[in-house]
């Protein structure tokens, strides 16, 4: 029921990440479906930022494979992957203060030709961010912390990606924001678009996701359908504070 | 009366081509937090070219108000052609180094075009030729030439093409994204080394603009005529805070005012101690008094934005 389709989205091969001579990611294998919402947990310092931002590009794998629709993806620059479907929206969010919000959302639609769709999509976020489309004129910079997440989601989808991976993104929001915009991302998944959802707030994640990867200094320790993490010890000890 | 009013005309007119340098400083700083020290020497390199081309043309008996425009056309493809070439090679490979080995890099390119224009150009000073009519205008017993009228105009008229380009576009919303953050910028399908490019060019265009504009109202060129106005101009671009494009706009004009009337007035004001030919003084006491009292300059953001 969890394998939705048979040759998935994204595949990740004995992928190994290195900053110099810290090893930050020690050889994982991941792979996401497409339509398919999977949650990447684990601490702080565990290599998920170092493990997106190397799907996305910014940073090159030391070795092994990344392979995105049937293409490898390890000699393609970062924003040549905008333009194939990946979409990354950046721990702490990575808006552009001094561009207004429609400027963002623009920026989020720098890789495509479409103009007339460009303008259909514009309206869909203002639909899904009533709160943005309020906002339109104003510097990004002088949003609230949440008001900023949904820029960077809503500039992120503007790419008409067709994998969106979220870093972080009930970092530093109230809780009631947080709700909001785990809605949103379900909402978002609902439509069909494989997330790739990387969270501190591991039952959050787990409760949103079908599926799930703990990844502990560099390396994944345990996989599986969200159910059965959210019920297995380990991660209750490690991760839930049960 | 007739003085003040002949200074202020002056000082606009320098201080439009200072704006139009300073804006070449101010582009590159805000893109990659760099002083592009050898931005003087395209504005000279623009000149000489503009020079070669029009005598060239003038020679083959074009007629000039033809000939003018295309060296000033061939100047600034030469000289974007330069700035590209001086961020590939001098910036590019060190754009991960720390700040200090960019800034030896550009005095480097800096004195190495100085003397390719010497062994090109010689060490004396060409005339400009003087192809338009340059009629004298009296207003208000103050006196501008057509020559002033179009420098003062065409500079404008630059000024908020670029203001359009860089607010109004995908392109210049591209700038002002990587400007901001590299990362994020890449992260929208931007390919920040042609953004960075583009910006170089842009900047190298108008220092050619620049270049041409000066030699025409001084009917001279010379291939170490960069290096003090390239100073002046980065002066103008700190005075109007750096990064900051109406910023380098408003310092440009305010520095060649300042300039003119100090050079105007200097002798009545040290008795006739100092005279005229302090002139270049002015803009280093600015200089030094921005940096002391005002280091992000007029229009300049607080520096905490950029960490």
């Amino acid at each position: 029921m969890h394998e939705i389709n048979l040759t998935p989205l994204l595949e990740v091969r004995d992928l190994q990440v290195a900053y110099g001579a810290i090893h930050a990611v020690k050889g994982i294998d991941l792979h996401i479906g497409s339509g398919e919402l999977v949650a990447l947990i684990g601490s702080n310092g565990a290599g998920k930022t170092t493990t997106l931002k190397t799907l996305a590009g910014l940073l090159h794998p030391a070795s092994g494979q990344i392979q995105y629709g049937g293409e490898n993806l390890n000699n393609i620059a970062a924003h040549r992957r905008v333009a194939m479907g990946i979409a990354l929206v950046p721990e702490g969010r990575g808006v552009f203060a001094r561009l207004t919000v429609a400027e963002n959302l623009l920026m989020g639609a720098y890789s495509r030709n479409d103009r007339h769709e460009i303008t259909t999509d514009l309206e869909r976020m203002c639909a899904l961010f009533p709160r943005l489309a309020e906002r339109r004129g104003q510097l990004a910079g002088t949003l609230s912390g949440g008001e900023q997440q949904m820029v960077a989601m809503a500039r992120a989808l503007m790419s008409s990606p067709r994998l969106l991976m979220l870093d972080e993104p009930s970092m530093g929001l109230a809780p009631l924001m947080v709700q909001k915009i785990f809605e949103t991302i379900r909402d978002i998944a609902a439509l069909g678009m494989s997330i790739l959802l990387v969270e501190q707030n591991a039952r959050l994640a787990l409760q949103a996701a079908s599926r799930g990867y703990v990844m502990e200094s560099g390396a994944i320790t345990l996989s599986g359908a969200s159910g059965e993490l959210l019920g297995s010890d380990a991660v209750q000890r490690a991760y839930l504070g049960g | 009366m007739e003085i003040f009013l002949q200074q202020i005309i002056n000082g606009l007119v320098q201080g439009s081509v200072y704006a139009l340098v300073a804006l070449g400083y101010t582009m590159v700083y805000g893109i990659l937090g760099l002083i592009n020290f050898a931005h003087g020497e395209v504005v000279m390199v623009g000149a000489m070219l503009a020079l070669s081309a029009l005598t060239a043309m003038l020679g083959w008996g074009a007629p000039p108000l033809l000939a003018l425009p295309i060296s000033l056309i061939l100047a600034m493809l030469g000289c974007m052609v330069l700035g590209y070439g001086i961020e590939r090679i001098a910036y590019r490979p060190l754009r991960h180094a720390p700040r200090l080995a960019p800034l030896i890099t550009a005095i480097g390119v800096s004195i190495v075009l100085q003397n390719l224009a010497m062994m090109i150009w010689g060490r004396q000073y060409h005339a400009f030729p003087q192809l338009v009519a340059n009629q004298p205008h009296l207003i208000g017993g103050a006196i501008i030439n057509d020559i002033q009228i179009i420098i003062f105009i065409l500079a404008l008229a630059i000024m908020a093409g670029l203001i359009v380009v860089v607010h109004r576009t995908r392109l210049g919303r591209a700038m002002r994204a990587v400007a901001e953050n590299q990362h994020a910028a890449q992260l929208m399908g931007v390919d920040i080394n042609r953004v960075i490019s583009i910006t170089f060019m842009l900047g190298s265009a108008l220092a050619a603009i620049a270049g041409v504009m000066v030699s025409a109202n001084y009917g001279l060129a010379h291939y170490y005529m960069g290096f003090l106005l390239g100073l002046k101009a980065f002066t103008a671009a700190v005075l109007g805070g750096i990064g900051n494009l109406r910023g380098a706009m408003l310092g440009g004009l305010l520095l060649g005012l300042i300039e003119s009337l100090g050079a105007g007035y200097i002798g009545d004001m040290t008795g006739g101690f100092l005279g005229s030919h302090y002139q270049d003084v002015f803009a280093f006491f600015v200089l030094i008094a921005v940096l002391v009292f005002r280091p992000s300059g007029l229009l300049g953001e607080r520096i905490a934005e950029r960490a």
